[in-house]
């Protein structure tokens, strides 16, 4: 279908995600687009009504009843196009409702094409169960078993550069063949299996593929020689078969399909995607983060490489004891300054993992959470990091330069240093009672260095944005700039460990704010630059310390000012904590004063 | 908004149960429909292919993977036992040979020309479906299982660890505000589903799993103690295939709850009779319950609505289920229409809740839940 990108003035967008489904709708306003009304309403995918487009007409009536703007026709469809006040000119839609897009991935070496294979799948928005490799260090028949007990919606198998190995690709066939994963849809469907591999092995993969339970595709190697990925058409693919396969099986999309004037894309892939779109066009490094109830996704482009890991069990609801479990319940308490007792703080962490719907109603209730989730978003920015690498098994050349400062393939890709923008979203972060909370969260889980801003998803509307780039890139990059994103402000972070209440840094802050002074090391202050001002800091950080000119070398950056305003961080990276649980307690409570975290609360709370 | 709904957990005197019964791969259904089963009885049975055991012959060997089949003393088909012969290289003159002995008893199943791969498939692994519940079949899906119906006592609990058990109903305690030890378990509890009343303490859980009780349900239970008896803590709330030789289910939630005493009242009702039991709890899409299924003869119980959640109204009674407030039991006061600022500062929709103390409380909606009069 074309569209006449001209005639688009309203544009109706849902994401249907597990638990809620949310509408927005953007209307042309003065030749801009601008989102102007939001709705949403529990997900249908689940019995008793099993088809998630009565979600989505729920949804939608909220936002009908808010705009004055009928969107719906007698049947509950959408109505479109837009006419006498009512309808909208296009429908888009993601989805991440069902347990979204599960995927197994298989590779010849676990660090090479197999972690390429890993990339593409999470950048289609896939949640990948497993990775295959020959060198993963389990015995063939335990692949085998391990197979069989995953329900996968569809196989992605890679391997081989062209020309290369064509029997480790074959082998990885043979495992699959004999195993036969159950699909969770049932017995009667048949798996859809992309060969993305070595292209010499294709017909060998193919022959050995031959089952009447597997509907196999190939498309071009994502690996082609080992120092290129080309995940693009492996990840379209899987686009395609998440559209044909797997979202026909899910209830009611076949007829939200009909809707969609563009293809519903899995929610976290059109994330990914806004994110792509921001960063080439602002010539930026920006890492973004969704914590949900289930999982966290974190996505980062730096020079222009895009990276997604799903970190699958570490959430604020379903997910929360997992998180106390792996982070440990010492490190968790850590960021929480008063004394709470952990037999009965255990069986809260279950009671919301049981009931997840319920939101904390005590301060202490909520510097509990906001502390698992400083836990969960470390632990994922490390899962990040230790995913986010450069192509591992290019050979590299070395001159006698490189003696002092051998870099090894396989380095991380992430940079605090040269991140300029640190975007929030999902529940914890976004609906945190204040600004300074979320900006602290993600400061004290993410350690940006030098300067970074800081922003939030004001209403989460990343998805429906991702989704709408592919169709209307222009309003999609309006809507982002001016309604999407709320600025919290800047942090200014220095890389290096000092002693205690010893200089730091000085700084100087000339613009719509004048100030200036020296921070010592461990102390963390906040100087107020409001969302539409700017300003220039000048900072010099004394010899051990780096804000992105090298050691003690003095910055020039104009910052931007937002809800919080400039955060002088001088607590050094890696950010370390006193070990005594007397004394990080009192660490924190300065942190949580100097912040102003709960001023506010109590405030509003005396005032309520 | 016109409603406020809350959600609740599902308990019923009386109502019609139907339940599926299916072979995760296509086998023999063993019953008919019209027959009368018992929650033992096997309805469906199958043979799951047997693992998989992958020989990397042409390295085994050391000769190239085109003349692997030629090598193989049985063909793709043939049956082997361990320690029998599999493979045999011509060696020199007819000496030095390589003979490779089969390390698993099985089938083979392919040799690949390509990789010199075998892939020797086990012998076939025995699948069994019960009934799990006592009914009549009402379908057969051939090949695949049966649909089971019948009239069952239904109780939802809210989180549980084991799988698919029955056994008939036995009391450890005469009131559902009363705390489990290991005292309230005794040797006559052998095979049986014992019902607490409060928090269930992990010397009542390892006691009842000593005595060969093969459920034990109560209020709630400390996170601190099922850590100790699982011996791992458990981070995702997907259970069920728990091998602890008991199956746990608590109806309320985590600390010292009391059970509901309408739930209490109808196991207690029920003393002797058989219930089907099953602590599988999935909370997340496809949200799964744990369950405690009574089948009922024709009269037990006059027919009833069931109960699983409503909308908020003055007056009905409810539950608290998050602190501060955690357990407390009240009803519905007031209904205030717009948002309240909560002690965490975040603004939401609330409610006035009138405790059974006499004193009122505001509470975020989404923190209580619709309990029975």
């Amino acid at each position: 279908m074309t569209l006449d990108l001209e005639n688009i003035n309203v544009i109706l967008a849902t994401d249907c995600g597990s638990t809620t489904t949310k509408a927005i709708l953007i209307e042309k306003v003065d030749g801009e687009y601008r989102q102007t009304y939001r709705g949403e309403a529990p997900t249908t995918v689940e019995k008793p009504f099993a088809n998630v487009t009565i979600g989505v007409t729920n949804s939608v009536t909220e936002i009908a009843e808010l705009a004055d703007r009928k969107l719906t026709n007698e049947d509950g469809t959408i109505k479109q196009p837009a006419a006498d006040g009512d309808g909208c000119d296009l429908y888009i839609s993601t989805s991440s409702a069902g347990g979204g897009l599960q995927m197994m991935v298989a590779g010849v070496i676990a660090e090479m094409t197999a972690a390429s294979a890993k990339r593409a799948a999470l950048g289609a928005g896939a949640i990948v169960m497993d990775v295959i490799s020959t060198n993963d260090k389990r015995r063939p028949h335990e692949q085998i078993q391990r197979i069989r007990e995953l329900r996968p919606d569809m196989i992605l198998i890679s391997g081989g550069t062209d020309g290369g190995t064509t029997e480790k690709v074959v082998q990885l066939a043979e495992l699959i063949a004999p195993a036969k994963p159950q699909p969770r849809f049932g017995s009667e469907y048949e798996m859809p299996i992309i060969f993305a591999g070595n292209k010499m092995a294709a017909d060998e993969v193919e022959a050995t593929l031959q089952e009447d339970w597997i509907d196999l595709a190939v498309v071009e190697n994502l690996r082609p020689k080992l120092e290129q990925e080309n995940l693009g058409p492996a990840r379209d693919k899987i686009h395609d078969v998440f559209l044909e396969h797997v979202m026909a099986h899910a209830p009611g999309y076949d007829m939200l399909m009909d809707w969609a004037g563009a293809p519903i894309m899995p929610t976290p892939g059109a994330v990914g995607d806004i994110l792509q779109t921001i960063a080439k066009k602002e010539n930026i490094n920006v890492v973004g983060v969704d914590i949900g109830g289930a999982t966290t996704d974190v996505f980062s482009v730096f020079d222009e490489t895009f990276n997604r890991t799903v970190s699958a069990n570490l959430g604020m609801s379903y997910s929360i004891s997992n998180v106390c479990a792996e982070a440990t319940m010492p490190n968790v308490l850590r960021w929480v300054h008063f004394d709470m007792d952990e037999r009965q703080l255990r069986n809260r962490v279950k009671n919301k993992m049981i009931r997840p719907t319920t939101i904390p109603q005590s301060l202490e209730s909520l510097i509990f959470e906001q502390a698992v989730a400083r836990e969960a978003l470390r632990l994922a920015y490390k899962q990040h990091k230790e995913f986010a690498t450069t192509l591992k098994g290019v050979q590299q050349q070395r001159t006698v330069g490189d003696t002092f400062s051998q870099q090894t393939a396989g380095n991380t890709i992430v940079n605090n240093m040269t991140l300029n923008l640190l975007v929030a979203s999902g529940g914890v972060l976004s609906h945190a009672p204040s600004m300074n909370q979320t900006a602290m969260m993600l400061v004290d889980a993410f350690e940006p260095e030098g300067c970074t801003n800081l922003a939030k998803d004001s209403i989460f509307m990343m998805p429906h944005l991702g989704v709408l780039s592919a169709v209307h890139p222009e309003a999609a990059a309006q809507v982002f700039e001016r309604d999407c994103l709320v600025y919290l402000g800047t942090c200014i972070a220095a890389k290096g460990i000092g002693k205690l209440g010893k200089p730091c840094f000085s700084w100087t802050l000339s613009g719509d704010v004048n100030a200036s002074g020296d921070c010592a090391f461990g102390d963390i202050e906040l100087i107020e630059l409001g969302p539409e001002q700017t300003a220039t800091i000048l900072c010099e950080p004394v010899r051990g310390f780096d804000l992105g000119a090298g050691n003690g070398k003095k910055i020039t950056h104009e910052v931007r000012g937002g809800t919080v305003g400039i955060i002088i961080d001088g607590r050094g990276r890696p950010l370390g904590l006193p070990e005594e649980r007397q004394n990080c307690q009192q660490t924190i409570a300065q942190w949580v004063e100097n912040m102003a975290l709960y001023k506010e609360t109590e405030q509003a709370v005396v005032t309520a | 908004m016109a409603h406020a709904y809350t959600p609740g957990l599902k308990v019923t005197n009386r109502m019609a149960h139907t339940i599926v019964r299916m072979l995760p791969i296509k086998g023999d259904v063993m019953v008919q429909v019209g027959d009368s089963v018992n929650a033992d009885k096997i309805v469906a049975a199958t043979y799951m292919p047997g693992d998989v055991y992958p020989l990397n012959m042409a390295n085994l060997l050391a000769v190239p993977p085109k003349d692997v089949a030629s090598l193989m003393l049985q063909k793709e088909g043939g049956k082997v036992t361990v320690g029998e012969p599999l493979a045999e290289t011509a060696g020199l003159f007819g000496k030095f040979k390589k003979i490779y002995k089969s390390p698993y008893t099985g089938t083979i199943e392919t040799v690949s020309e390509v990789t010199g791969q075998v892939i020797l498939r086990g012998p076939d692994i025995p699948v069994e479906v019960k009934a799990y519940v006592t009914g009549k079949v009402t379908a057969v899906n051939p090949e695949i299982g049966c649909t089971i119906e019948t009239d069952v006592a239904f109780i939802q609990g809210i989180f549980g660890i084991g799988g698919e058990t029955c056994g008939p109903i036995k009391l450890a305690v005469q009131n559902c505000d009363e705390t489990v030890t290991a005292e309230n378990i005794t040797a006559d509890m052998k095979g049986c589903v014992v019902i607490g009343g409060a928090r269930l303490t992990e010397g009542a859980i390892e006691a009842a799993r000593k005595a060969g009780a093969v459920a034990l349900i109560g209020g709630g239970m400390d996170d601190q103690d099922l850590k100790e008896f699982l011996g791992y803590d458990l981070g995702v709330a997907i259970t069920g295939s728990e091998k602890k030789g008991i199956t746990v289910i608590v109806t309320e939630g985590f600390g010292d709850i009391a059970m509901a005493t309408r739930t209490f009242t109808l196991l207690k009702r029920f003393e002797g009779q058989e219930a089907s039991v099953n602590g599988a709890t999935q909370i997340r899409a496809g949200v799964m319950r744990p369950e405690i299924i009574i089948p009922l003869e024709a009269g037990d119980c006059e027919e009833e609505s069931e109960h699983a959640g409503g909308y908020l109204d003055i007056g009905l009674p409810l539950r608290i289920i998050r602190d501060p407030y955690f357990g407390m039991l009240g009803k519905v006061k007031a209904l205030p229409h717009d948002p309240h600022v909560l002690g965490s500062g975040s603004k939401a929709r609330v409610l006035e809740v009138e405790l059974t103390s006499g004193e009122s409380v505001i509470v975020p909606r989404a923190n209580v839940e619709l309990i029975e009069a």
